[in-house]
């Protein structure tokens, strides 16, 4: 008997015990499928995080107060909010110090509370200087930035979120010009700044208040000269890390510490990636691993139904028996039988896998990315699960004694 | 003067079930030529279930020879033996065996699938069995859609699609009526009278009587090897 009887024969058989076939795919497809979209949103996840962290700006350094040790958390010490001064980052700024470096933005930042008429909106307030925008690859949709003698003077303006502006002036055309209250000041917006896309985790870079850093402290009523974070934009992608040693000496200096006990932070946009892939991927294999035992159960599912059906066709294989068909023949018919509902299952929980991971992002604000090597390897499990779950039923099939089988009821 | 298709030899047949050891077979010898009408009949329990399994290469003897169509088969591999029963026997069982999902004509064809015959072949050979038994209609129909008759003699022409040496009927009327069962029996004298070699099991003597020949089993042992009386050999 040819291969192409066997699988004609196969196929029908799967055919003809339509529920039976479709409830032992069930545990395939469901595997299947999962696999797929647990890898997917993981990546998606991944894919996520890199672009969130690359919308923060290009050959960028962020430097911040407090020390980490690598990867084992913030050491907090005495104080460590405050280790990061203006002074320091202005410090940073002198080229001849700090060659490698274009820009330093300082941020003070703190929640406020800004004021509309009768509308009132909390929002993240960033106090920075001029080199904001250009560090953080931001841009100015409407108006303009403020300006270095407004920065200087503490000018009460302010440069406005997108988002920001949807909530205070969502009936206003134009918002530069208006004004808005904050802290007991009333500040003046002088431009409105472009969408970003990516969003933090948490807060909207969209929902934001850009002041000059004087303004910011008066409108928090604050003297401290703390910084939340500087970012530092190097001169190029090859002297980021000359930006990093110069950065670190100086601060290693100015703060009169050693390298052990340093009391900030610097890291890349790579550190970050690294470290949010970090976390993604333990969640992403452990996704998978609840997903791989579930393609394991539904290829026990194909043993077990390809075992029943052994048992319930037991005379027919005795009377295909007694019509010619060797051992071999009636082993190749339950193999081939079993692999086509292990192919037919990771075919369908492909399909499953596919749509899901097209469909659910929009149910679930969650990216998913689809993945040719987990779709790849989902497929061959499904098939190596066939015909390694059929094994077994099938060589008990093709051992039966013609006369057992058939007389058995 | 007519050649053998099946000769026994001293066959014998024992049964092992841990220590206890029965023998169902103490020594067969018979010989059925070509053409022949034979009906081996006994009670239950007499051995004739064996008999018809190692005539039916479905299992092998303990001891003795046995050849079909001058092939020695007593000591044939399982792979072998399946070869033999596709080309040498075409089996009717009790219970009809028909596959239920299967339409007439592809249970009746089934045979040649296992011997290799290309598709366009088996359909026309099938349909022309089926017209033997009579069934031209109904080539498309499903056992199920058939009267207890109608699938014996389905599969009777599963039986005779291969063109084989030796027909075997294990009980064939046992699970008919006696109208289907006139039928069946009728069927099979006519495949007689073409120059079938039928061998028939049976334990009913008026269905032993339509044969030319009967063969008594009792105790494992052929007991009594007559021609039927009224009928010429």
């Amino acid at each position: 008997m040819s291969w192409v009887e066997t699988f004609r024969a196969a196929a029908e058989a799967v055919r003809a015990h339509r529920l039976r076939s479709v409830l032992t795919m069930l545990g395939i497809v469901i595997g299947i499928a999962s696999v797929i979209l647990t890898v997917g949103f993981g990546q998606g996840a991944q894919n996520e995080v890199k672009d969130e962290i690359s919308a923060l700006g290009s050959n960028l350094l962020i430097v911040s107060p407090g020390s980490s040790t690598d990867s084992s958390g913030t050491r907090g010490g005495f104080g460590s909010a405050t280790t990061l001064t203006l002074a320091d980052t202005t410090a940073m700024s002198d080229r001849s110090v700090v060659p490698d470096a274009r820009a330093v933005a300082p941020t003070v930042s703190s929640q406020t509370s800004l004021v509309n008429g009768d509308t009132n909106w909390t929002t993240s307030m960033v106090g920075t200087t001029t080199s904001w925008p250009q560090v953080r690859a931001r841009s100015v949709a409407e108006g303009r930035f403020f300006s270095e003698s407004e920065a200087a003077a503490g000018a009460d303006v302010v440069v406005l979120g997108p988002d920001t502006v949807d909530e205070l002036f969502a009936d206003v055309p134009d918002p530069v010009g208006q004004t808005v209250t904050a802290g007991g000041r009333t500040l003046t917006v002088i431009g409105v700044l472009d969408a970003s896309g990516a969003s933090s985790s948490g807060s909207s870079e969209d929902d934001v208040a850009v002041m000059p850093v004087a303004s910011a402290l008066n409108v928090s009523g604050s003297t401290s000269t703390a910084v939340s974070t500087a970012y530092v934009e190097a001169t190029s992608g090859a002297t980021l890390s000359a930006a990093y040693q110069e950065i670190d000496a100086l601060l290693l200096t100015r703060h009169a510490v050693t390298a052990d006990d340093a009391d900030f932070t610097i890291s890349t946009q790579d550190s970050l990636v690294e470290t949010a892939n970090a976390t993604n991927a333990t969640l992403t294999v452990l996704l998978t691993g609840v997903a791989a035992i579930s393609l394991l159960v539904g290829g026990v599912g194909v043993m077990n139904i390809m075992l029943v059906s052994v048992t319930e066709r037991i005379r027919e294989i005795g009377l295909r028996k007694a019509l010619g068909a060797t051992p071999r023949v009636i082993g190749r018919q339950f193999l081939v039988e079993a692999s086509l509902l292990g192919l037919t299952g990771g075919l369908v929980g492909l399909l499953v896998g596919v749509v899901g991971s097209w469909a659910l992002p929009a149910l679930i604000d969650q990216p998913v990315t689809l993945s040719l090597t987990a779709a790849a390897a989902a497929l061959a499990t499904a098939l190596a699960l066939g015909v390694g779950f059929g094994v077994y039923p099938a060589t008990r099939a093709a051992r039966l004694t013609p006369i057992d089988a058939l007389r058995s009821e | 003067m007519s050649e053998s298709i099946i000769t026994l030899e001293g066959v014998r047949k024992t049964y092992r079930s841990g220590s206890v050891e029965f023998e169902a077979l103490r020594g067969v010898d018979a010989a059925i030529e070509q053409g022949e009408y034979v009906a081996v009949i006994g009670p239950s329990g007499s051995g004739k279930s064996t008999l018809m399994n190692i005539l039916g290469c479905l299992d092998n003897p303990t001891a003795g020879r046995y050849l079909l169509a001058g092939e020695d088969v007593s000591s044939m591999s399982e792979t072998q033996l399946a070869e033999v029963r596709n080309r040498r026997i075409g089996f009717v069982f009790q219970q009809f065996h028909l596959l239920a999902s299967q339409s007439a004509w592809r249970n009746v064809e089934l045979p040649l699938v296992y011997a290799g015959v290309p598709r366009a072949d088996r359909r026309a050979r099938a349909i022309a069995a089926l017209t033997r038994v009579g069934l031209a209609d109904r080539v498309d129909n499903r056992p199920g859609e058939l009267s207890g008759g109608q699938q014996q003699r389905v599969a009777v022409a599963r039986a005779l699609v291969t063109e084989p040496a030796l027909i075997l009927a294990d009980e064939p009327t046992g699970n008919l009526d006696s109208r289907s069962t006139a039928d069946v029996l009728a069927l099979l004298d006519e495949l007689h009278a073409a120059g079938r070699t039928i061998v028939l099991i049976t334990h009913e003597h008026d269905v032993a009587a339509r044969a030319e020949r009967n063969l008594v089993v009792r105790d494992g042992e052929i007991v009594s090897d007559e021609p039927v009386a009224g009928v010429s050999a």
